[in-house]
């Protein structure tokens, strides 16, 4: 008689079985650990984060302290990125920059999930009138190119960091609207959804805990990609001026006053730009990853 | 295809609508009274009266909209405070400079993106594949403005290849000008070549699998005809109505190029419309972008039923 497998051997198979391993946040987090770029990805990010959160207690000089008798020095060992214009530290701005910059992406995705989810889940579950003029509405916002309508509100609401992130939110939340929408009118038609209804739990209920955990992993996606985006379209602000206002640093803005100074200090371009390519790097290659991980033909 | 046309426009009449009340709601978002800064620094009275009746600030909100609406209609789009031109003549003196560099940005971003793309799926899980999409994926990650910095400072400023800005009209002299748009067109067309060579790949792999593919294999037909006119013509459908897609990214691309390289284009109109507060300008290039991209939207919808042949007779 075949002896019965003792509950280490199966836990022991289970750990290294992916049919066995059953419980599906395991089975993500193990796909995307094998995800080399996205590894990568979340190292480029953890990176910046950690910068942005750590310039207070860096031994860095002050950001926005002059030094006249140090306008436009190359990269040294007493400022290691080289000056500004007004012999501010390049390296001190970068590190501050990062705030900016990751404030920017985060809150405006924010901005963007918060508004466009709840339009999404209306528009896909009550149909009808409600789909109709979300819908219509959304359309209408995809229709302008997301950096034309993020300049035009920026420059009717007035240049400042605040408004970008707005102006940056609003234009995101299409995308949203949409995407939400359509998961929604999917997960919707699932008949375990079906069954909440007949069983009378109150619409509340079922949006909460049946829509809602379904459509999360595809809107946690596109928030990672569009924070990539958001992060781009800050720095474009700010580089024409409608973003983060001087002397503030950010990465954008430095890019802007660099470009006066492409002969005489090619190191005030280069640094600010490859800040903002890793860091938007690092949340494609995230974005990517997660797809991959959260996608069940993948499984 | 004839009432398949209409009933796309149809549906594109309520967009364009909620468009422009979106537009018209800019200007209400304005923060103090536009007219108290027009009437100068004396503030008469008389003057201020004078212009609220002028632009009819005194009638109801909703009246407002219908006179805009009804004065858009008939390509009236108000007048620019900072050059005193229509601005609808405005933009129609910049779109031509923006409609070249956006087509050399598109040759650029389909010269490079569709093979980079094919080969990248035909040679699947290689290094061509992977060097492919990482080039792709920096393409999209690579910020347009400072790929232009870079690139003045290496090809104009080191280098001294082609010139850092300017413009010359196509028609004075063409060779020069498609020499002074090079570099911004690269720049514009990069991130689109990124985008164009990932729908490319993915295009290509999912008609690599498909029987017919297989069995023009089996037929014995070389690799070279199996990928061009049995894969690549079928994977072509959703790439060129991408394609159509992509104009609103050219023309938000346009916008930081033309800064950057100092071309005068619909890019730059915006630019300079903004920092002089001239909104009429502002509210009139959202506006014609939003009904541009709605017609390019129209275009793609339309190419795509023609390419498909399974959607022809429909």
């Amino acid at each position: 008689m075949p002896q019965a497998a003792t509950p280490t051997t199966i836990d022991a198979e289970s750990a290294n079985d992916p049919v066995l391993d059953r419980k599906p946040e395991n089975r993500v987090w193990k796909k995307f650990r094998g995800h080399r770029s996205a590894m990568l990805g979340g190292i480029l990010v953890t990176f910046f984060v950690a910068m942005a959160l750590l310039a207070p207690v860096l031994p860095i000089p002050d950001p926005a302290a002059t030094d006249w008798a140090a306008v436009r020095q190359a990269p040294s060992s007493t400022h290691l990125l080289g000056t500004d214009e007004i012999g501010r530290d390049v390296l001190s701005r970068m590190v501050w920059g990062a705030q900016a910059s990751l404030l920017a992406g985060v809150v405006s995705v924010v901005i963007a999930v918060l508004m466009g989810v709840p339009l999404g889940i209306a528009a896909g579950y009550f149909g009808g009138w409600t789909d109709a003029v979300i819908s219509r509405c959304t359309e209408a916002l995809l229709a302008a190119p997301f950096l034309i309508l993020a300049i035009a509100l920026a420059a009717f609401l007035g240049p400042s960091l605040t408004n970008a992130m707005i102006a940056i939110g609003i234009s995101a939340t299409p995308l949203f609207v949409r995407l939400t929408r359509g998961q929604v009118l999917s997960v919707a038609a699932e008949d375990y959804v079906d069954s909440a209804r007949v069983i009378g739990l109150p619409t509340r209920k079922i949006l909460a805990r049946y829509i809602l955990p379904n459509i999360l992993p595809p809107v946690l996606v596109q928030a990672t990609l569009t924070i990539a985006t958001a992060i781009i379209a800050e720095a474009s602000l700010s580089f024409l001026g409608l973003g983060q206002q001087p002397p503030a640093p950010s990465w954008g803005s430095m890019l802007n006053t660099a470009k006066n100074f492409l002969n005489q200090a090619p190191w005030m371009a280069l640094w600010p730009g490859v800040a903002i390519f890793l860091v938007v790097l690092g949340f494609n290659l995230l974005g990517d990853g997660l797809r991959d991980a959260l996608d069940p033909r993948e499984q | 295809m004839l009432s398949f046309i209409l009933r796309r426009l149809l549906i594109a009449i309520p967009t364009i609508l909620l468009i422009s009340v979106f537009v018209f709601t800019l200007q209400k978002l304005l923060p103090g009274d536009p007219i108290l800064a027009m009437a100068g620094e004396e503030r008469d009275p008389a003057t201020i009266e004078f212009l609220r009746e002028k632009y009819r600030l005194n009638d109801p909100i909703p009246v407002q909209y219908v006179t805009w609406v009804g004065n858009a209609l008939t390509g009236d789009l108000g007048i620019s405070l900072r050059t005193n031109q229509p601005v609808l003549e405005l933009i129609g003196q910049k779109l031509p400079v923006t409609i070249q560099l956006a087509t050399m940005a598109m040759i650029f971003a389909l010269v490079i993106g569709i093979p980079a793309g094919i080969l990248s799926a035909i040679r699947k899980g290689t290094l061509t594949d992977y060097v492919a999409n990482v080039v792709a994926l920096s393409g999209l990650s690579i910020p347009n403005f400072w790929l232009g910095i870079m690139l003045i400072l290496l090809v104009s400023v080191k280098w001294q290849l082609l010139p850092a800005s300017g413009y010359v009209p196509f028609g004075e002299d063409p060779l020069r000008s498609i020499q002074v748009m090079l570099m911004p067109a690269f720049v514009l067309g990069t991130a689109l070549a990124a985008t164009l060579m990932r729908h490319t790949r993915s295009a290509m792999l999912s008609v690599l699998t498909s029987d017919y593919v297989r069995t023009a294999r089996a037929k014995g037909l070389s690799e070279r005809r199996v990928i061009l006119r049995h894969a690549f013509r079928n994977a072509l459908t959703p790439i060129v109505t991408l394609s159509a897609l992509l104009f609103g990214e050219l023309i938000a691309g346009a916008v930081l190029t033309e800064q950057i390289f100092t071309v005068p284009g619909f890019g730059k109109l915006i630019v300079d419309a903004v920092f002089t507060r001239d909104y009429a300008v502002v509210q009139g290039i959202v506006l014609v972008t939003a009904v541009g991209f709605i017609i390019m939207n129209l275009l793609a919808d339309v190419a795509y039923v023609l390419l498909n042949p399974r959607l022809r007779g429909q």
